[in-house]
């Protein structure tokens, strides 16, 4: 992907974004409800024309592809079959189409578990179900490259559990799989790479274990009932705190044995001196609710420009909005 | 065409071939199509026959046997509509597109490939219905009924099935500019059932009206001279059709093209 946009009309989806999606890997792809996630899947498809930038698959264009199904296979969002039709023929037509045995409708019905009811009509079929058939035609080519949009959705506990472990297996095969998921916590359980984005625009594009480094801010919670002479001394030790809305005190990176030798020497009463460690999920919460500050305040200088020179890892492409 | 090309369009075909075979609205639009068009023709047949010594000499001058076994077209081919419209617009109302198109992105290819097999069961349906309307209509006539060999008579019953074959590519073409069901469905059959018969028949917008595609198209059916000669012949005519079926493909061909799916 290099500068994609895509614009309806005066909103933009997908604002210069430019990311690489590596094979042997679950990548997760994140962003809040709206996003731009499934945009963006739609325009490596080529379903959507972007308004600007281009995307790739292997170099190729997708509608270049004379056989995509065997390069690339992709579950869409919501249902995308004729409910009248049975599973099998769903899976038969969309195999003939790309020169795909047969046989391999059949291999396909049993990964996803539909076997028995491939004769029944999709409309009869829960949301776990066509959620399944979907990934069926997406594993019907056998490609290289697997893309799915919030594959967990509608699928039961066990349904879940089989998705991640399907996902993580097609990697360790050297596949390319790109995940969209709105939830952190589904994420920090499969994906071994994360891109991160919101309102359209790159925030993160870094390997899981570096944005755990990154986002996962541990502090030590602190509270007493002598607040003010708590923040004195405190003040007085050099260490920068924090209140929390609660009127608890928090000091990033802070060391609870020290802080509480140092609150022992002032004869200071606490009533909590707890190492406390940012949840993932808030790390995101924090990443994207700033992607929503930018965009209140479009052109305004700093805090992006700052994030844009941090390499890489960043939205290595951010560009100041023009002309809107 | 390259034969890669070639490859492509056939797997296309077979696709679609699979697609168009495993949903209802198939048999059920084609089979309305054929029964009404051939029952309704004979109903019409026998009540020509009862009717025929009362009509005036002019009148019996110009029966046109083979056109009245034809007769159940008009309300035939709202089926061939619908099933030309259903083809290409459930693709959509189902969400099947994105799937069609991400396993086929050729856009050209994916549609006339699909409209390809769609027509040639229009052609095969439209023209056995054609000959059983003939036959059978025929059959119930009895005395005053016309024979294939006769002059311009397999002609008519040739271009019954055409045209009930252009009516069903027309209603693709439509169907893929507009894309959903309703839209297309509530525009093609009041044009066809009513709008495009009024403006054949009423003196005012008659010479307009009979440029319009059933109108024009419904020449070929016709055997006798007729009292008010078209400035156009029973091939003539069906050109006419088959040039508005054309630009409704032109059209439909552009804008899935140039549309976001």
């Amino acid at each position: 992907m290099v500068a994609l946009t895509k614009r309806y009309g005066e909103k933009v989806a997908v604002d210069h974004l430019t990311c690489a999606v590596r094979p042997g890997v679950v990548t997760g792809f994140l962003g809040p409800n709206g996003a731009g996630k499934s945009t963006t899947m739609r325009l490596i498809l080529g379903l959507d024309r972007p308004t600007s930038g281009r995307v790739t698959v292997d170099g190729r264009r997708y509608d270049r592809i004379r056989e995509p199904l065997k390069d690339m296979g992709a579950l869409l969002e919501a249902r995308g079959a004729h409910g009248g039709r049975s599973a099998f023929h769903h899976l038969l037509a969309l195999a003939q189409s790309n020169g795909v045995p047969t046989r391999r409708v059949h291999e396909v019905l049993e990964t996803v578990g539909l076997t028995a009811v491939s004769g029944k009509k999709v409309k009869s079929f829960s949301l776990g179900m066509s959620q399944r058939l979907g990934i069926a035609v997406a594993l019907l080519g056998d490609p290289r490259i697997l893309m799915f949009d919030e594959p967990v959705n509608g699928l039961d506990p066990e349904g879940i559990h089989w998705v991640r472990t399907l996902m993580q297996s097609l990697a360790a095969e050297g596949r390319t799989v790109f995940v969209s998921s709105h939830l952190m916590s589904e994420m920090a359980l499969t994906a071994g790479h994360l891109v991160v984005i919101g309102q359209g625009r790159l925030l993160a594009d870094l390997p899981m274990e570096e944005f755990i480094r990154r986002h996962s801010r541990s502090y030590v919670r602190l509270r007493s009932p002598e607040v003010e002479r708590l923040l004195d001394v405190l003040h007085t030790a050099g260490i920068a705190v924090a209140r929390a809305p609660d009127g608890a005190l928090e000091v990033a990176e802070g060391d609870a044995a020290r802080l509480g030798e140092l609150a022992a020497a002032h004869r200071l009463v606490l009533h909590e001196l707890s190492p406390q460690r940012a949840s993932l999920e808030e790390a995101f919460m924090r990443l994207t609710a700033r992607s929503v500050e930018y965009h209140s305040h479009p052109g305004q200088p700093g805090g992006p420009a700052e994030a844009a020179r941090d390499g890489a890892a960043w939205g290595a492409d951010w560009k100041p909005r023009k002309g809107r | 065409m390259p034969a890669v090309q070639v490859m492509r369009s056939v797997q296309v075909m077979r696709s679609e071939w699979t697609k168009v075979r495993t949903v209802a609205s198939t048999v059920w639009t084609l089979s309305v199509a054929a029964v009404v068009t051939v029952a309704l023709g004979m109903l019409i047949s026998y009540l020509s026959r009862r009717d025929f010594a009362s009509m005036s000499a002019e009148e019996q001058l110009t029966f046109d046997p083979t056109f009245i076994s034809f007769a159940g077209t008009s309300l035939g081919q709202l089926a061939m509509i619908v099933f030309g419209v259903l083809v290409v617009s459930n693709e959509y109302s189902t969400g099947m597109i994105r799937t069609s198109l991400a396993a086929v992105p050729q856009r050209g290819t994916f549609l006339f490939g699909k409209i390809a097999v769609a027509a040639g069961l229009s052609l095969a349906v439209g023209m056995v219905t054609s000959f059983a309307a003939f036959f059978l209509g025929q059959a119930v006539l009895g005395p005053y009924r016309a024979h294939i060999g006769d002059p311009g008579v397999l002609r008519a019953v040739f271009g019954g099935g055409l045209y009930m074959t252009l009516i069903a590519v027309f209603s693709m073409g439509v169907a893929a500019m507009l894309r959903g069901p309703l839209l297309s469905l509530g525009i093609l059959m009041p044009f066809f059932f009513l709008i495009s018969n009024i403006l054949g028949n009423v003196s005012a917008t008659k010479k307009v009206g009979r440029y319009l595609p059933d109108q024009a198209g419904n020449r070929i059916l016709r055997v006798s001279p007729l009292l008010d000669p078209t400035p156009y012949g029973p091939w003539g005519g069906l050109g006419i059709m088959v040039l508005w079926v054309l630009a409704a493909l032109a059209g439909g061909f552009l804008l899935l093209k140039r549309r976001d799916a």
